[in-house]
């Protein structure tokens, strides 16, 4: 019934479909395994516990731990209320339709942006004024992750239903106040589902914070790290592997790379299935 | 609605009106802050030196400011990507849309996040010291540090935004088309790759031209596997991308040199490339919701 020309072509596409899939997971899987095979036998608990010094030929990840968690924390505080709220304006109260795809030309443009061009920005607009700092980095990558901030958050407004804002501003309230108690409390899981994506992005960004937050590793406490110069952990491993040739740190720094990415992704999967059951009630 | 109320209310409104322009206020800010910082040594050196001169000497005794090595090489670097990664990323994509049994499709999605999640100096580590030395063993070059390898790097890097966008594309193909297509005595391999593949072309274009933009943007992996020296691309000679170009020089340029300003130059010339491959994803993606 079917030609052996139709069998052959046939075959040949259901073969090269599996051989791009095989393709596709194995190089998840080797990179994954070789990043923590050569990484972790040198993950000790000195080298996360302490600073680098010289003088003691110590090597010590700790200041980059923090500079990483300081940068995540700040970011996160700064794009949040901008994200969430220029959403807000969005789904809740833009009336005209040319500002609304405007904006959202905006919030595309910034997404396809890529991160040297923000590096480059970012040492323009805020390294000048606050020095290069993390606190300058973090603003940098509030622009950078504003849209996705904004999208999630957008997304997750939209699935609110109307009749929850049709109860609220019929039993009175006003719009801010429906808002405030009845809309955004329904969109919490958008927000929180922004919140994990955008964690992911901060801690592989490195291009980016090369020349706003610096790479010092000096140990501080979150406001004076702020002020100050400081390697996250990407940019430490840049500059262990590429100007110092100490590949076993950076492999080091690299598996416990890896292992975040993978608690961040099992995070976001899990965000994600409990917003879609959320939906489905 | 009492006096104070309407205020409050009024206050709010544009408050919220505030938030929503401030992504439109980074957009012009960051345009505006590039092309300022970009035009003085464009207008100093030349546009037609700048763009088409062949030889970037900056820190020579007579400098030369020619960036074409590195424009056509950020071409050939990302025309290359795209020749490897969007097959593989294509194929990948049909099998997660249509022919994955339902748990085998969350473990490929795993794998696919996962490559999506790795962050690039750890992709340009591994190519470091697993590609490049591949690379000079295999083709018996003097350096692995080149085109190629630049190349493979960028290609694994983009196959997860490829595999995404084109896997949204062939799931939201109307089941009408293909069972159209079966019930006229096609096999369901035939129907996935003649009616729901050219039904989602839109989309995938919009892939393609997604992954074409992250493959032009990437700085640091590249940095780490390309060699960085400003020849004209070829594959197994280092190469420096634009991207590269300005991560590599920046740190040590001083502030207010010509070779500073150059830089801007050239990060103004990416930031050309990647608005138009922006128009053009916009362009698809709008095609692909009205078609």
């Amino acid at each position: 019934m079917i030609s052996t020309k139709r069998k052959a072509c046939i075959w040949t596409m259901r073969l090269l479909t599996a051989c791009s899939v095989v393709l596709t997971c194995g190089l998840a899987l080797f990179l994954i395994g070789y990043v923590l095979a050569s990484g972790l036998p040198h993950v000790t608990w000195t080298f996360l516990s302490s600073s680098p010094s010289i003088l003691s030929d110590r090597i010590g990840i700790l200041p980059d731990i923090l500079n990483t968690v300081y940068i995540i924390l700040a970011t996160l505080l700064i794009v949040l209320p901008l994200g969430a709220g220029a959403a807000v304006y969005l789904t809740e109260y833009a009336s005209s339709q040319r500002l609304v795809s405007v904006i959202e030309y905006a919030a595309e443009t910034l997404s396809g942006i890529p991160s040297i061009i923000y590096g480059l920005a970012g040492m323009l607009l805020f390294a000048g004024t606050f020095g290069t700092s993390l606190l300058a980095g973090a603003l940098t990558l509030v622009i950078m992750n504003l849209p996705t901030i904004l999208r999630t958050t957008q997304e997750s407004l939209k699935t609110v239903p109307q009749s929850y804002r049709e109860g609220a501003l019929g039993l009175g309230a006003g719009k801010w106040r429906t808002i405030r108690t009845v809309v955004l409390p329904g969109c919490m899981d958008g927000i929180l589902t922004g919140c994990i994506l955008s964690t992911g992005r901060i801690l592989g960004e490195s291009a980016a914070l090369l020349f706003t937050a610096g790479a010092a590793h000096k140990l501080f406490g979150f406001f004076d790290g702020l002020m100050n110069q400081g390697a996250t952990l990407t940019v430490a491993l840049y500059f262990y592997a590429k100007e110092s040739g100490e590949f076993d740190i950076a492999f080091a720094i690299a598996a416990i790379l890896m292992l975040l990415t993978l608690a961040i992704n099992f995070a976001a999967a899990l965000a994600g299935w409990r917003f879609k059951k959320r939906r489905a009630l | 609605m009492g006096r104070r109320k309407r205020a409050v209310e009024t206050a709010v409104h544009g408050a919220f009106l505030l938030l929503g322009l401030i992504t439109v206020g980074c957009v012009l800010l960051i345009t505006v802050y590039l092309i300022l910082s970009g035009i003085p040594a464009i207008r100093q050196i030349g546009l037609f030196d700048f763009l088409l001169g062949k030889t970037w000497a900056s820190a020579a005794a007579e400098p030369s400011y020619g960036i074409l090595p590195f424009i056509l090489t950020s071409i050939c670097g990302t025309a290359g990507a795209i020749l490897f990664g969007v097959p593989v990323g294509f194929l990948t994509a049909v099998y997660l849309a249509k022919l994955a049994p339902p748990k085998l499709k969350i473990v490929v999605e795993a794998a696919v996040s996962l490559l999506a999640g790795i962050p690039s100096v750890v992709y340009g580590l591994v190519g470091m010291l697993v590609l490049v030395p591949g690379i000079r063993k295999l083709f018996r070059v003097p350096d692995g540090a080149s085109l190629l390898a630049s190349i493979i790097v960028l290609a694994i890097m983009i196959l997860p935004s490829i595999i995404k966008v084109s896997v949204t594309a062939l799931e939201a193909v109307p089941k009408e088309y293909e069972d159209a297509s079966l019930a006229l005595g096609a096999t369901p391999m035939e129907t996935y790759f003649r009616v729901s593949v050219p039904a989602a072309k839109s989309g995938i274009a919009a892939a393609v031209v997604l992954g074409v933009g992250r493959a032009i943007g990437e700085a640091m992996a590249v940095m780490m596997v390309s060699g960085n020296v400003a020849n004209m691309p070829s594959l197994f000679q280092s190469v420096r991308f634009l991207t590269t170009a300005v991560t590599s020089e920046m740190s040590y340029s001083s502030p207010g040199s010509l070779q500073r300003q150059a830089l801007f130059s050239i990060a103004l010339v990416l930031y050309l490339f990647i608005l138009l491959i922006n128009t053009a994803l916009n362009f698809f993606l709008k095609r692909d919701k009205e078609g």
